[in-house]
């Protein structure tokens, strides 16, 4: 690794905070459509879902995170792509810097946006009534699977980031994400569904995550359902991480 | 002399798929010299500059830079060069402080903070320093992604169309920093579509056509390539811009 990895980093998320600091509407607008989600299932549709907890607010909002990341992401392929067109981008690769710095730094930056975010809108699901009986190890444990499948997403979008021709190209990619939960437990059970359906629906990568992250908070044991999580977070991180690499690579 | 040249490009080829952009390209830059490289739009002056910035490879020849080969020596040739774009990059949403204070960051040179304050006081930027750079004129934008570039003494400045989009006033500044530059023993490579600008300021200027460099010499030497009139009744020098096209179309 280059001695000058760190440095540059911090150096380049310090870059990408400031913007975030001083144009915080990103961070309002990643939480906006999930809250409205929020509202809207609990206090519309929520009175008419059966899905043997007490409080629907407790079962909706493991989703309603997964969410928020899916929508959160897309921030991060729309920041590269400005970064590209800008003309920065070259400025930092003609310069002698670490070469990946450049990448993690954004990815970083995704992290930090995401989780405030995600803070937001835990703090209206709790004025909302949403109550949790977990310990500290459990919210951390929530905290890492989130963390992950942030990290998973993130990289993900820098592949459209750096290959995008335009600023809607660059961020549409995330729009089947942020519809994923739809089509898996974080709305409904999906014993419901129809066959195929609930195939599918029952072996995508979201239902097991709101599955994990739902038992964490309530207290329950995690069973098995948590490696499959970890298993699709952590591939898909390694994949994504390699994959966008090597785009980047090229493009060089 | 040549030895010691600056910059030193050999043979260097480039296509894009059928399009053959550079087809042979000979030059060398003396250190401290100012060397105006002109071309016709999509003669490929970008392309040049952005091989020996090592932010493009070539396909065939080879490029020195302060003695370093831009494929080789790659992170070498990254501390003996900086570049400046046809777009200035400077990152509008830091302010002009933070846009230095960073790139001092970005080449590991200590007290980021002086170099700073001193590039701001002599590029007339000291009042306009804590602005947002998005908020600058045309010119002042110029002047502060001249002064980025500067930061940890750079043997070699390339300014790629200086001068593009910018009012005459604006231009006249740029001018007098560049000509600044290189009597501090700054060597510079300058691409410019525009003749007067190569007339003011190059010791020496070459004209790239269609892929090779056809002409190379001191203005003096240039205009010796036209005939004399034998009969004048209006004494006029001939400006660089018919020797340029006289020069073209000759090859033509």
């Amino acid at each position: 690794m280059d001695k000058h990895f760190v440095g540059d980093t911090t150096a380049l998320l310090g870059r990408s905070l400031r913007h975030i600091g001083r144009s915080p509407d990103t961070i309002i607008t990643t939480a906006l459509m999930p809250i409205a989600f929020l509202l809207m299932f609990v206090y519309v549709f929520g009175g008419a879902i059966r899905t043997g907890s007490d409080r629907y607010v407790n079962y909706l909002l493991p989703g309603i995170l997964v969410m928020t990341i899916a929508s959160g992401i897309s921030y991060t392929a729309y920041r590269l792509f400005l970064d590209r067109q800008s003309g920065i981008f070259e400025r930092f690769r003609s310069m002698p810097i670490a070469r990946s710095s450049l990448l993690w730094a954004h990815v970083l930056t995704s992290l930090v946006a995401n989780l405030i975010s995600l803070a937001v809108v835990v703090l209206v699901a709790l004025l909302m009534g949403f109550r949790s009986a977990a310990g500290i190890g459990a919210w951390l444990a929530v905290l890492g699977i989130l963390v992950l499948f942030t990290l998973a997403l993130t990289w993900l979008a820098v592949i459209p980031g750096l290959l995008a021709k335009t600023v809607d190209g660059a961020s549409a990619f995330a729009y089947p994400l942020i519809f994923l939960p739809f089509v898996s437990s974080a709305f409904v059970p999906t014993d419901g569904m129809p066959g195929p359906v609930r195939a599918f629906a029952e072996n995508q990568p979201v239902t097991s995550i709101v599955d994990t992250i739902r038992h964490l908070f309530a207290d329950q044991p995690v069973g098995g359902g948590v490696w499959v999580a970890l298993a699709w977070c952590g591939g898909l991180l390694v994949v994504a991480c390699l994959a966008a690499t090597r785009v980047y690579r090229r493009t060089s | 002399m040549k030895q010691d040249a600056a910059i030193r490009i050999r043979g260097l080829e480039k296509s894009f798929g059928e399009l053959h952009v550079l087809r042979g390209v000979d030059l060398d830059v003396d250190r401290g010299a100012i060397l105006a490289l002109l071309g016709s739009n999509g003669a490929g002056k970008t392309t040049m500059v952005r091989i020996i910035a090592t932010l493009l490879r070539a396909d065939r020849g080879e490029a020195t830079v302060n003695g370093f080969d831009v494929r080789a020596d790659a992170p070498q040739v990254r501390e003996s060069l900086s570049m400046t774009g046809q777009f200035a990059a400077v990152d509008e949403i830091l302010t002009g402080r933070e846009n230095l204070v960073l790139m001092a960051r970005l080449r590991h040179v200590a007290d980021g903070r002086r170099i700073a304050d001193d590039l701001l006081a002599r590029f007339d930027l000291t009042e306009a320093g804590s602005r947002r750079a998005g908020t600058y004129s045309g010119g002042m934008r110029r002047r502060l992604d001249i002064a980025m570039s500067l930061i940890g003494d750079p043997a070699v400045i390339v300014l790629d169309e200086p001068t593009t989009g910018l009012d005459p006033q604006a231009r006249l500044e740029v001018w007098r920093t560049v000509k600044d530059l290189a009597s501090a023993g700054t060597t510079v490579l300058l691409t410019t579509q525009m003749l007067d600008e190569a007339e003011h300021l190059a010791d020496r200027i070459a004209i790239l056509h269609e892929g090779r460099i056809i002409v190379n010499g001191t203005l003096p030497e240039l205009t010796r390539l036209l005939p004399p009139a034998e009969i004048e009744y209006v004494e006029k020098q001939p400006t660089l811009e018919e020797i340029f096209l006289a020069v073209v179309a000759a090859k033509n």
